[in-house]
């Protein structure tokens, strides 16, 4: 069963096509949480963390289930996609996980003024009762307001900002409840593994991909199948991989990340720019963070700009000793897109160190 | 077994932790401690405890266990 419909569905039609969640199945939540273990699902949302572990690990009273829609990759469109084309699916996987862990209360997060909004409350009228638990909540527009503390921080009544864990928010999130935060399309998939079981699910579990466009694939479907050429997979903070590379990886080794881009020209230069967003982006409250990103993201604009100078012994000093030492993960992804682009672009860092000139300049111009 | 632990939030580079542990605190070139890591010996607890203890912003933590 695929997620994405050729457009949006009513609630009618939705249940007519697909059918309904077979709650009666699922009596017991721990045959619930089993069939999701078996079914091998795993987070989309980046942390790849399998679903069915997370779901065990919120075990005491009151909790909450937060839906993140808020997709923070600037270059990712796949939640947009899925929450207009297939609102219905991703609130029948916040009821299945707020069964999973006995939730009496569900927040959908979506960004602030999002064009969403107006569809996905038009969903949630057309189903009655049942959905009177979820609530939607409207989240600024930043980098890491999505990452899964600051969500918490912020329904708690905090900043949209990451805090420092532990706890985990399966332990303490929001209002100290233990709370499940998972992306909306694992909870889409969540909803096909309570439809289908898990073995049919794995036989025919697809990933949405952003390249250019949005795409939802197969998980076997191999890299070089969807972009050519060196890519930067996983979003900014992810790693670029070689054309080679592509050549070997599936979908599945990354199904959460699955966001493409191709350098833009000079992969340095893009690098440099990426970096300079992410390094803006820093909620700038841990210090390696936000001296170590602008600094870095410094030092790869004159490797891009060829400035004569250290910036390439720079880099390979500061890049290391700004990792794991933020709060959230945000430094170390930015950290690691840096370091695989001098990887993947060597010989165009030996171009731009070395006086030889940047090859993209050169092809440009010749 | 224990570890020292900055909390990344708190801490606002005043260094004094890595005046007063020189052994396992390094500083960064922006003054906010890099930790050696790993387990720290025995005969450092007393001084780690005393760095702790010192830093104003209380983000300097002595974990122990796990
Ligand atoms: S690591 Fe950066 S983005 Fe994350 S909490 Fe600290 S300052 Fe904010
Ligand atoms: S003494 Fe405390 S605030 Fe100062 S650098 Fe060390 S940990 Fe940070």
């Amino acid at each position: 069963m695929r997620l994405l419909t050729d457009g949006p569905r009513t609630f009618a039609q939705h249940n007519a096509e697909r059918g309904f969640v077979p709650w009666q199945r699922f009596s017991s939540r721990a045959a619930l949480v089993d069939e999701v273990l078996a079914s091998g699902l795993r987070g989309r949302g980046g942390g790849g963390f399998p679903t069915g572990l997370k779901l065990r690990a919120v075990t005491w009273r009151g909790p909450v289930v937060v839906a993140n829609g808020c997709e923070g990759e600037p270059d990712s469109h796949k939640d947009h996609v899925l929450l207009s084309r297939s609102p219905h699916l991703v609130l029948d996987g916040m009821l299945v996980a707020c069964h999973a862990i006995g939730a009496a209360e569900a927040v959908l997060c979506v960004h602030a003024g999002s064009p969403l909004l107006a569809g996905l409350i038009r969903a949630l009228a057309e189903r009655g009762p049942d959905a009177n638990r979820i609530r939607i909540v409207e989240v600024p527009r930043r980098y890491v307001a999505s990452e899964e503390s600051a969500l918490v921080n912020f329904l708690s009544g905090g900043d949209a900002r990451p805090t420092t864990t532990p706890p985990r928010p399966t332990e303490r999130g929001v209002d100290g409840r233990p709370t499940l935060v998972d992306n909306v399309e694992t909870l889409a998939h969540l909803a096909i593994v309570a439809r289908v079981g898990a073995e049919a699910f794995r036989a025919g579990e697809t990933a949405l991909v952003t390249t250019t466009g949005v795409h939802e694939v197969p998980v076997t479907t191999r890299l070089a199948d969807l972009v050519t050429g060196p890519v930067l997979a996983g979003g900014y903070g992810g790693v670029w991989l070689s054309a080679s590379r592509t050549g070997e990886l599936t979908v599945a080794a990354a199904p959460g990340v699955a966001v493409f881009r191709s350098p833009q020209g000079c992969g340095l230069r893009d690098t440099a720019g990426i970096l300079a967003y992410l390094a803006a982006e820093s909620a700038r409250q841990c210090g390696p963070c936000m001296f170590g990103l602008p600094a870095i993201a410094g030092d790869f604009a004159e490797l891009a700009a060829e400035v004569p100078g250290h910036a390439l012994e720079r880099l390979r000093r500061r890049l290391p000793v700004v990792t794991g030492r933020g709060a959230c993960a945000h430094p170390d992804g930015a950290v690691r897109m840096a370091a695989s682009a001098l990887d993947v672009f060597a010989a165009e860092v030996v171009a731009h160190t070395t006086g030889a000139g940047c090859t993209d300049a050169i092809r440009r111009t010749a | 077994m224990s570890a020292l632990r900055v909390d990344p939030i708190a801490c606002r580079a005043h260094g004094l932790c890595a005046e007063l542990l020189p052994e396992a605190i390094d500083l960064d070139e922006w003054g906010y401690p890099v930790l050696r890591g790993g387990e720290l010996p025995a005969g450092l607890l007393a001084d780690a405890r005393r760095a702790a203890t010192a830093c104003p912003a209380l983000a300097l933590r002595i974990t122990t266990g796990r």
